[in-house]
């Protein structure tokens, strides 16, 4: 290795080390402004809560093990939504794929669905399913599956048709397309509505559980503002933030798996 | 000789809604075991639709196509392989899709690696092989179902030039060395001439055939690349010059 080189990897080094620095920094001084304040009473603590606050808070509900109890509830809830996005999503964009006349009429539908804000559902879920986790699984498969389905049979529908001709001059059928060229191309896309599912599967949950929960993340926040508990309002956002990074994490190893 | 295809008057009227489009008006067309044909003409005169036809991927709208052997090749104009697979499923996709992924394909499918120079990239990536390589791996996986003729959709077209003389001779060589009848559709001229055989000329659209020309090289000219320093070629070019123009 050259002496340029060299020096090259070094500034690259140390530039990632200076970045990483200051992220850490970023978030450190907020913390500590927040405390001070806090302490100080420069703002007030029952409403803003504080970093010390919080963190008692967690040290507490670790203990009575409170905490993984709503954590275990949101997570389930969320993976299973989500599978169950997948899934659905997968088999509607096919169905469409294969019945063209299916798609063209249902298509108002679908786009009516899509833009459709889900949260105007979740009223009317409660009243149909009950106050129980089926209404929030549903209200969180809600939110997503409609742009899955769209998003997913736009891009089969965008395959490119000379890939289709090689598989018919081979002698295959449609099924041969779906399988041999359809399915396979379509991975880096169902992987890329992956990473958005998993984040919108995390919102429907938590709306859903505002809504219709005695447990969970969303449950603890809407209780935690109403008795005016705002420690336990701001550590279930903050442990959701850390919560919907780790999902994502998820996706994104899978996809380093996949596509290679 | 043998012909192993026949068209008679045939006919082609594509649709839409803009209108209707006549492509191709009463091609009439006899091609033997064993030949080489080569079809040109401007573009859009309907010379792919044409291949369409003889592969029987769209009907015409008039006329009739006698084909006497049992499987058509296809090589299009992009080698389409398939990324997610290893040049050897590439080459068997054919196989797999007709399930005849039995021994004998399957040696016959070896051996043509061999031949060609494609085993060492067996379990590559289409990514890693130049874009020659790529395009005699896409040979052969035409071959590999075993056709008893070939049609190539300018295959050669998405190469650059140095590149494309080269594969031009490979795979016309291969195409001999197996013994099997081809139609080749190209725009370009010196292209067809130098592969030698028939030159059909077809018209601006609708296509119809304005002139076939018969090619003969001598003996020391035999693949196209050298075929283009034959004293013919200048006089077959003029030729066809005169017919396309």
């Amino acid at each position: 290795m050259s002496e340029m080189q060299l020096k090259y990897l070094h500034t690259i080094r140390r530039q990632k080390i200076i970045i990483n620095l200051l992220r850490f920094l970023v978030g450190f001084i907020f913390v500590g402004i927040w405390e001070v304040a806090a302490y100080t009473g420069n703002i007030n603590a029952f409403i803003f809560s504080s970093p010390s606050r919080i963190v008692n808070l967690f040290i507490e509900m670790c203990k009575d093990k409170t905490l993984f109890v709503h954590l275990g509830i949101t997570i389930v809830e969320t993976l299973i939504s989500f599978l169950l996005v997948m899934l659905i999503g997968i088999l509607a964009a096919i169905i469409l794929w294969i019945f063209t006349s299916l798609s063209k009429i249902l298509e108002p539908y679908l786009v009516m669905l899509g833009s459709l804000p889900k949260s105007a559902l979740a009223p009317v879920l409660i009243v149909w399913l009950g106050n129980n986790m089926k209404t929030i699984i549903v209200a969180a498969v809600s939110v997503a599956v409609f742009g899955t389905i769209i998003t997913l049979h736009n891009h089969f529908n965008e395959i490119d048709s000379d890939m289709s001709k090689l598989i018919r001059t081979l002698g295959g059928t449609r099924k041969d397309i779906m399988t041999k060229v359809l399915l396979p191309a379509s991975i880096p896309i169902i992987i890329s509505t992956m990473k958005v599912n998993i984040g919108l599967s995390l919102v429907g949950v938590i709306i859903g559980e505002f809504l219709a929960a005695n447990k969970g993340l969303g449950y603890l926040i809407i209780y935690g503002s109403q008795v005016f508990m705002l420690d336990m309002v701001i550590m279930s956002i903050i442990i959701l933030c850390i919560l919907s990074m780790i999902l994502y994490g998820v996706i994104n190893l899978l996809e380093k798996k996949f596509t290679r | 000789m043998n012909n192993i295809l026949e068209l008679k008057n045939v006919d082609y009227t594509y649709h839409t809604p803009q209108g209707e489009t006549n492509a191709l008006s009463n091609i009439s067309l006899c091609i033997e075991d064993g030949e080489f044909i080569s079809i040109v003409g401007p573009s859009g005169c309907g010379k792919s639709t044409l291949l369409s036809i003889i592969a029987g991927l769209i009907k015409p709208s008039n006329g009739t196509i006698k084909f006497k052997g049992n499987n058509i090749g296809y090589m299009l104009q992009k080698d389409h392989l398939f990324e997610w697979r290893s040049i050897y499923k590439n080459i068997t996709l054919g196989l797999e899709i007709q399930n005849k992924l039995d021994k004998s394909h399957i040696e016959n499918v070896n051996n043509m690696l061999s031949t060609y120079g494609l085993e060492r990239f067996k379990n590559s990536r289409p990514s890693e092989l130049s874009g020659g390589m790529r395009q005699r791996a896409a040979l052969i996986r035409t071959l590999a179902l075993e056709p008893d003729l070939l049609l190539l959709d300018e295959p050669f077209s998405a190469l650059d030039y140095q590149t494309r003389l080269q594969v031009c001779d490979d795979i016309y060589s291969i195409i001999k060395k197996e013994g099997k009848t081809a139609i080749l559709v190209t725009h370009d001229l010196s292209e067809a001439i130098s592969i030698g055989g028939r030159v059909i000329v077809l018209t601006k659209r609708p296509g119809k055939i304005k002139k076939i020309i018969d090619l003969k090289y001598p003996e020391e000219y035999s693949t196209p690349f050298l075929a283009r320093n034959a004293p013919e070629f200048k006089n077959y070019f003029n030729l066809v010059w005169k017919e396309v123009k």
